[in-house]
């Protein structure tokens, strides 16, 4: 985890993120040209749709570690902390995706916001997964917390196609065709679609990069508390009047500081 | 797990009926919700009458907040879920008890509310088989998901303020099928067709199932 091929995995990672983030600017405003119905506004498209994505993309790693957790087999308490990492950045990406959707649909709607299926669906879906951050900062110990948020996590992945069903029928059953209806998109072609592409892999690798930090800063975390417990331990074993081996043999954590009868 | 399931909800109801917390408390909560709601619309008939059911049903998921908190907290109260678990108890059992008996107190409050959004609102309700179905579904999936994450955020010093959050958009599906099916209702659309039915069995049966499944690692874990 602290390893020399990790942090060299993490910097390269960072590298190509940036170079390709930085291309991806250059394209998306210079290059490209504007769109013949949105003008200028078309650029969004290269950020909103792949930060979308990798908001998809980190609660699916989210759900899938939640599953290799709740495994007997695979449980591994770096599941658990990969499952929350992944989830934070994954609601960073949702409020980004909410952000630069707004900024979209001021000048192209007229609106910041509009009860739109996948509108409601995303910002249910963030709230959803702050709930779910929120529910990991119970105090607990590492695996009583772990199995929790595991299933939290799971549950919110399933209540997912639910939330997008129910908001889905909501615009569509009583009304016709919604701003996002597909035959009102302009036709996308040549260099924007490349350029949209580059987007999607450049916000994937930037989605890795924040991922590898943030699990590590993680990782840490869980040591300084492991480290934490094993002092408080020790510092009880020193205690004067109870010897290291007398705690070891009566196994009791609660005779521990106690007034020994011996 | 059956026979544990009848016996938690029995045990629970008991308490209800001696404590009398959902009574005295929770419904007129649900109550003074349905008239304050009047105040933020004003008072003309024709609003009232056309949001009446997405305002009862947000007053139910409000309430229901309420009481699946006390639900939980009668078994944290001394730890009382872990001595159910020592005796024996099957923990699907426990999870299918306590949502039996969410389940009949929540049902009991949305009676009394209806009638109160009947005499509040004055809403005309037809196709009474299709209100009272999707009632029957759409409590029973708000009690299942409910008792599971008021389950997992029990062991928390501040659950009062992490239960709504988990919940509410959790539970917005049913909230939003409960009122269009109700809308539907009103309406005389006849039960059998409605999408919003189909939607409120679905995520009962998932969130009972998940409930079912999950509930023994959530208490011992």
């Amino acid at each position: 985890m602290g390893s020399k091929r990790y942090q060299r995995l993490r910097r390269a990672m960072g590298i190509v993120s940036v170079l390709l983030v930085a291309v991806t600017v250059v394209l998306g405003l210079w290059v490209t040209p504007p769109d013949v119905v949105q003008g200028q506004l078309v650029r969004l498209i290269y950020v909103h749709p792949p930060m979308a994505w990798v908001a998809y993309l980190a609660y699916g790693v989210t759900s899938l570690a939640s599953v290799l957790y709740l495994w007997r087999r695979t449980r591994n308490l770096r599941w658990d902390l990969l499952a929350a990492s992944s989830a934070e950045v994954g609601v960073i990406f949702t409020g980004l995706t909410l952000i630069t959707g707004s900024i979209w649909g001021r000048p192209a709607w007229g609106v910041w916001w509009t009860w739109d299926a996948r509108l409601t669906t995303t910002a249910l879906l963030f709230v959803l997964y702050i709930g779910y951050l929120a529910l990991r900062r119970i105090p607990a110990d590492s695996h009583q917390r772990a199995v929790r948020s595991a299933i939290a996590g799971l549950i919110a992945f399933i209540d997912v196609p639910i939330v997008h069903q129910s908001v889905v029928w909501w615009r569509t059953l009583h009304q016709g065709a919604t701003v996002l209806n597909p035959s009102l998109s302009p036709r996308i072609h040549g260099e924007m679609a490349s350029t949209l592409l580059l987007g999607f892999i450049a916000f994937t690798f930037v989605y890795v990069w924040m991922l590898l930090h943030r699990y590590q800063i993680a990782a840490l975390e869980q040591n300084v508390l492991d480290a934490e417990l094993e002092k408080l331990i020790q510092e009880r074993r020193n205690e004067p009047g109870l010897g290291s081996s007398q705690i070891e043999s009566s196994g009791d954590a609660n005779n521990v500081g106690q007034p020994s009868k011996v | 797990m059956w026979r544990d399931a009848l016996l938690i909800a029995g045990k629970d109801l008991r308490i209800e009926l001696r404590s009398k917390v959902t009574f005295n408390q929770i419904l007129p909560f649900g109550f003074i919700v349905l008239i304050v709601f009047a105040f933020a619309l004003d008072t003309s008939p024709d609003t009232l009458q056309m949001v009446a059911p997405g305002l009862f049903w947000l007053a139910v998921l409000i309430s229901s907040i309420l009481g699946v908190d006390r639900a939980i907290a009668i078994e944290t109260h001394d730890n009382a879920s872990d001595g159910l678990l020592v005796y024996g108890v099957d923990p699907g059992g426990i999870f299918l008890g306590k949502v039996a008996s969410v389940f009949v107190q929540l049902f009991l409050l949305e009676i009394v509310l209806t009638i109160a959004m009947i005499v509040l609102y004055g809403p005309k309700i037809g196709g009474w088989p299709l209100v009272t179905i999707s009632a029957v579904f759409a409590t029973l999936g708000i009690s299942a998901a409910g008792v599971l994450y008021s389950q997992l955020a029990s062991s928390s010093k501040a659950k009062q303020t992490l239960l709504p959050l988990l919940l509410v958009p959790v539970a917005s599906p049913v909230l939003l099928a409960a009122t269009k099916s109700w809308q539907d209702a009103f309406a005389g659309s006849a039960w059998l067709v409605d999408p919003w039915l189909r939607l409120l069995i679905v995520f009962a049966v998932v969130y009972l199932a998940l409930g079912t499944v999950f509930y023994n690692s959530i208490l011992e874990g």
